[in-house]
Parts: structure tokens; C-alpha cells; sequence
């Protein structure tokens, strides 16, 4: 196992060179930064010792090392627009969306393995057959309707919950929660219902597919010969058998949930890294959209290693293999 | 506990432990109903060994399924009775029903390599079934866990129970199969094919296994296969099936050497014997109608050499012939009242 997962760190640090490759691709060929940075009436002079004081005019090898060195430590520079070190904008932001998509993951999770469950046992009941129907339409109604549909009805209708923003947010120092404020939690409740509803009909769709699979076993027919309460079988014995796959589609949600939460935070002017990386690109703020990138991937990166690790959590078939076969 | 007191074998008198009346189990389709098994009767004495034989899609499984309560739906028992000790089990409600499974009733499938869950250790599988229908502490179940892995012959049990069923091999998974099927001490075990997806040299281990732990263990089996030297070395009575319907019922003694149904004597004719001259074997032409286009009359009447016209009309009931009983009219007494089919 430890050979396992050296080579699996391994192959993480290729994936975020090669990520760091295309980032610093971005500062070489979008544009020339310099140009953004200056005002119209900058002399060339003055373009040139900028360009200078950037080290934009070294080798390009070395630039990129360089740029891997300040990565490593969490340096991406200036941003054009906000003139400030991305690391900080960054920073500041960053609790904002893990909070959103923290939730609404983990929220989707839990209420999509219990629907998926509840709709695999009663599969001919009623209700089944809605909440399968109301799924395609989470399946195929696109993000940001379903947020405006939502800001119509609760917030211009109803007005219970706020249209945008993350409401009163207390500093921790380190980290800005909205989770501890009233108006920071109702802010939260439409941003995680919008980003997380199409994972949670995923989830739903696929852990009820392989319920059904698995409740067709041998095994799960043997547990009931054995007179196993319902409750023993179907939580204990099948629910279990659905983990593994359920587990790989959740890591790479809750990844994708992060990564392009950048709608849900447009439509609602949540204040997170998705949507400092919109506006990033309408300014042609190149650091700051490298930076996004290095951090998406890395969050990928670290989200892939700890599902590996979990497969090993719940099937002993992988634990054991390598410690041969019992005697 | 029930202390197994050594009973007569076979007795004669008393009430069966098992008895299957007039069984009949349909599927409702949308192409209408198809009745797979029809007016299928046969008892089971206590520490008895009944075997079912008869092709793939006879109902000899599905036997097995209606007995204990595991029809697969929309599969459903439309008439008969099965009583277990007098008390009719076809009528209990699903939770009496599921405690009875596993409590006096096991069953063993087929494929040992998927019958086990692959995510629980041996052991935990083997205290689970304990807890469920045994009054035990979790250390006392664990202490019997061990003592019947010992018993079916698994070998250094103290770490073997902890390990996963993928750690076994097929014929050691069947004995965890078989020690589960054990652990509450039921009444009878259904055993279906238990040895069809084993190599042939383990076969033998595991019957010999099974009819030694079920002679101590005073438990009853009925074992479903379509080996017939399986049930020969080891039942006590055996029915053959055919269409859904119990074909011939006997002692396995009296049916191997003298068997009376014409689809029985094919069944025998095809099985090869060491130092007979044959020529070739005995095939019995066609197949085995399907469910939904069983001819009227007898069923076998299509295949049969013998038959005549009263089986194409008239579907036969078990009646004597010879030392065992055979739905077959070449049988039938002539015209004299039969007094109730027992």
C-alpha cells in the first residue's frame, strides 16, 4: 500500500507541473501583460524597465522555473487589475466557495444516496416513479435557470431569502464564515441548492441503478435464506457493495462543484474565487487566472488521492490482494 | 438447546417435518400466466435426505424458492400448502417468515464464490446470522463461529475467521456457506446445486461433508441437482421433476435400479456405467417444453416411446408402480377407485 500511494503522489506532482506548464503559457501568450498594466501614456522607457522589473525578459525556462518555485509557495504575483498579491485575493475568497460548495456537495451526497436508496426498495411505489420524474428535470434544467427560477420565486415573490451576496460573515482570522449569522445561513440556502442539485440527481440516479444491481446478488439472496432483518440487508449488506462507485463519481463532483461553482456565483454575486476568476478574465488578469487554475487542479489532485485512499477504507479485496492469498 | 436425540430414520409414523401439498407457483406476465409449478406433493422426514432431480427449468429451484419463502416476484404461490411440522409456513406474514428462514430452514445456492459478501470477514458474517436469530453474546456467537469452521473442515479456523471471503478458495467458501447455513441448528437445509460450480474432486468432499454434518446434526436436506450419482451416493428418496410437475417419487435405491417413469428410465439410460458395453447412450429426443407451451395430457407425452392416447388427453397423478410411485398411466390401477393420494 505505501508503494500505492508513493505512486500515486508521484503522479500527482507530474499532473501539477504540467498544469503549472499551461498557467505560465497563459503569462507568455495571452497578450502582453505589460500593456495592461500601463497606463495609454506610458512612455516605452517606461514599459521597459517595467517589463524588466517583471523578469520578462529572461530566458523562458527560467521563468518557468521561477514561476514554479513562487507556486510552490503560494506566490502568483500581482494581479494587473487589483494590484495586489494574488495569494492574498485568493485567500480572501477562497472560504466563500468552499464553504457554497461544501455543502451543497456533501448536502447532495447525503439526500441522493437516501433518495437513491429509497427509490432502488420501492422501486413500483408512487413516489418512486415522481421523484425519478422531478430528477431528469435536475438532470437537464441548465445551473443558472434554475437560480434565477429560485431568486424569482423566494426572493422577488416570496421575499424570504436573499437575492445575492453571502449575507453578515464573521472573521476568524484565517477564514470568513457566513455558517454562524442568520442572514449569512438564508444567504447560503439558494447558492447550494442551485449548484448542488444537479450532483444530487446524479447521485441519486446512480446509487439507486446500482442498488438495484447489487440487490440482484447472490450474496444479498443468501443474506435473506439467512433471515437477516430487511434493514441488515439492504443498509449492512447491499448499501455497502454501492459504496465504491458512488464514492468515485462524489470525489470528482465535489471537485467540479469547486471548480465551476463560477455560475452559481454569477447568478448570485457570491463573493468566491469563481467569480474573481470571471471578472479575472474580463480584465485579462493573467496571474490571478493562473493562479485559479494552479489551485483547481490542485484541489483535483488532492480530492483523487483521498477517494484512492478511501477504496481502500471499504473494499478488502484491494486491502489484502497484495499480502497474498490468507495461507 | 435441543439436544438431537437419535430418532428412527425414515420414520414410518408420526408427521413428516416437511410436507409440500398440491404446490403450484405461477408468474402473471403480460402475455398471461405461467404456471411453473403445478400440483407438486412430496414429504420430507425429519434427518432425512430428499433429492430433486430433473433438467435446468423442471422447478426443481423454484421448489427450493416456494419452500423458503424466496420467490423471486412477480413469481407467487397460487395454490397448495407447505407445512413445516403441521404449521402451514406459506401463509406466514414476510417478518415471521424471515425469522423462520435461516432459524429451521437454511439454504445453500449454487455459486460459492457469490454467495459470500465479499466486504465482511467469515466470521463477521457467521455472528451476524448467530445474533439474528440466537439468544448469544457477541463473544459467545464468535466462540461458535470458530468451533463450526472447525467442524466443516476449515482449516487453522482462529485466523481464518477473520479473513475475506476472497482469501478462500471455492470449495472452502462452500464449507463458510455450509457452516452459515448451520449456525442457528435449523431443521431442514435446502441445498440447491451445491456442488454444480465446484471442481469434481471437491464435489465429493463437500457431499460427503454435508451428509455427515446434517447425519450428526439430525437435520433433514433436500438437495436439488441434476447429478444423479450425487443423489444416488447420498439421498435417502428422491423425486424426479419434469414440466413443474413431480414425475416419480421413490426410494433412490428403488428408483436407480427399477425406475418406473418412462422420462426416469431416459434419465437413467444417459448416465454412463464403468465396464458396461454400451454402444452408445440412451438419449431421450426433444427437449423439455417450455412453461408457456406444455402440451395437454401428460407433459412428457411428445417424447415418450410409450404413450398412448389416454396421455394426451389425461394428466396422470402419482400412483404406485413397483417399489416407488410414478405419474404415468401406463400405471394406472384398472379403473379402481384410488382412496386419497397419500
Amino acid at each position: 500500500m505505501p508503494a500505492f500511494i508513493l505512486r500515486r503522489l508521484l503522479q500527482s506532482v507530474l499532473v501539477m507541473l504540467t498544469v503549472a506548464l499551461v498557467a505560465f503559457g497563459l503569462f507568455r501568450y495571452i497578450g502582453d501583460p505589460v500593456n495592461n498594466m500601463v497606463g495609454q501614456e506610458a512612455t516605452m522607457a517606461e514599459r521597459e524597465a517595467l517589463r524588466e522589473s517583471l523578469g520578462l525578459n529572461d530566458a523562458v525556462p527560467l521563468q518557468f522555473l521561477r514561476f514554479v518555485a513562487n507556486a510552490a509557495q503560494g506566490e502568483f504575483g500581482v494581479s494587473y487589475r487589483m494590484a495586489r498579491p494574488v495569494a492574498d485575493v485568493i485567500a480572501e475568497r477562497l472560504p466563500a466557495t468552499l464553504e457554497l460548495a461544501l455543502i451543497s456537495g456533501f448536502g447532495a451526497l447525503a439526500l441522493g444516496i437516501a433518495l437513491g436508496v429509497y427509490t432502488a426498495l420501492r422501486r413500483d411505489g408512487w413516489l418512486s416513479h415522481a421523484i425519478m420524474g422531478l430528477s431528469l428535470v435536475g438532470v437537464s434544467l441548465p445551473t443558472f435557470l434554475i437560480g434565477i427560477l429560485l431568486i424569482y420565486v423566494f426572493a422577488v415573490e416570496l421575499k424570504v431569502l436573499p437575492a445575492f451576496g453571502r449575507g453578515e460573515v464573521v472573521d476568524l482570522g484565517w477564514w470568513t464564515t457566513g455558517l454562524l449569522t442568520p442572514s449569512g445561513l438564508k444567504s447560503l440556502v439558494m447558492p447550494a441548492i442551485t449548484l448542488g442539485l444537479y450532483q444530487l440527481t446524479l447521485i441519486m440516479r446512480l446509487v439507486r441503478a446500482e442498488m438495484l444491481e447489487v440487490l440482484r446478488t447472490d450474496y444479498i439472496k443468501f443474506a435473506r435464506a439467512r433471515g437477516l432483518s430487511d434493514r441488515a440487508v439492504h443498509f449492512g449488506h447491499a448499501l455497502r457493495n454501492t459504496l465504491l462507485p458512488v464514492i468515485t463519481i462524489t470525489g470528482l463532483q465535489i471537485g467540479s462543484i469547486i471548480a465551476f461553482a463560477i455560475i452559481t456565483e454569477t447568478v448570485f454575486q457570491w463573493p468566491g474565487v469563481g467569480l474573481l476568476f470571471i471578472t479575472a478574465v474580463q480584465f485579462v488578469d493573467i496571474p490571478v487566472m493562473a493562479a485559479y487554475l494552479v489551485l483547481i487542479a490542485l484541489i483535483f489532485v488532492v480530492i483523487n488521492l483521498i477517494v484512492d485512499l478511501l477504496y481502500f477504507v471499504v473494499d478488502p479485496r484491494l486491502r489484502v490482494q497484495r499480502s497474498g492469498r490468507g495461507q | 438447546m435441543n439436544v438431537p436425540h437419535i430418532d428412527q430414520m425414515n420414520a414410518g409414523g408420526g408427521l413428516p417435518l416437511l410436507s409440500v401439498r398440491r404446490l403450484r407457483v405461477e408468474f402473471p406476465s403480460r402475455r398471461g400466466t405461467l404456471l411453473a409449478l403445478d400440483d407438486v406433493s412430496f414429504d420430507i422426514a425429519r434427518g432425512e435426505v430428499l433429492g430433486v432431480v430433473g433438467e435446468s427449468g423442471a422447478g426443481k429451484s423454484l421448489t427450493g424458492a416456494a419452500i423458503i419463502g424466496l420467490l423471486e416476484p412477480p413469481g407467487r404461490i397460487a395454490g397448495g400448502e407447505i407445512l413445516l411440522d403441521g404449521e402451514a409456513i406459506h401463509e406466514l406474514s414476510g417478518e415471521a417468515m424471515r425469522r423462520l428462514r435461516g432459524r429451521r430452514i437454511a439454504m445453500i445456492f449454487q455459486d460459492p464464490l457469490t454467495s459470500l459478501n465479499p466486504l465482511y470477514t467469515v466470521g463477521e458474517q457467521l455472528v451476524e446470522t448467530m445474533l439474528t436469530h440466537l439468544e448469544l453474546t457477541p463473544a459467545a456467537a464468535r466462540e461458535r463461529a470458530l468451533a463450526l469452521l472447525d467442524e466443516v473442515g476449515i482449516p487453522a479456523p482462529a485466523q481464518r475467521i477473520d479473513h475475506y471471503p476472497h482469501q478462500f478458495s471455492g470449495g472452502m467458501r462452500q464449507r463458510v456457506v455450509i457452516a452459515l447455513a448451520l449456525c442457528a441448528e435449523p431443521e431442514l437445509i435446502i441445498a440447491d446445486e451445491p456442488t454444480t460450480a465446484l471442481d469434481v474432486s471437491v464435489q465429493a468432499q463437500i457431499i460427503a461433508l454435508l451428509r455427515r454434518l446434517c447425519r450428526q446434526h439430525h437435520t433433514a436436506v433436500m438437495l436439488v441437482t441434476h447429478d444423479m450419482g450425487v443423489i444416488a451416493e447420498t439421498a435417502d428418496r428422491v423425486a424426479v421433476m419434469y414440466a413443474g410437475r413431480v414425475v416419480e417419487i421413490g426410494p433412490v435405491d428403488e428408483v436407480v435400479r427399477a425406475p418406473a417413469h418412462p422420462y426416469t428410465r431416459g434419465l437413467m439410460g444417459a448416465i454412463p456405467v464403468l465396464g458396461d458395453e454400451v454402444e452408445r447412450l440412451v438419449q431421450i429426443d426433444g427437449a423439455m417444453p417450455r412453461l408457456d407451451a406444455i402440451p395437454p395430457g401428460c407433459a412428457f407425452h411428445p417424447r415418450c416411446a410409450a404413450a398412448f392416447a389416454r396421455c394426451r388427453i389425461e394428466c396422470p397423478e402419482l400412483q404406485p408402480a413397483g417399489a416407488t410411485r410414478a405419474a404415468c398411466w401406463l400405471y394406472a390401477p384398472a379403473e379402481m377407485a384410488e382412496g386419497g393420494g397419500r
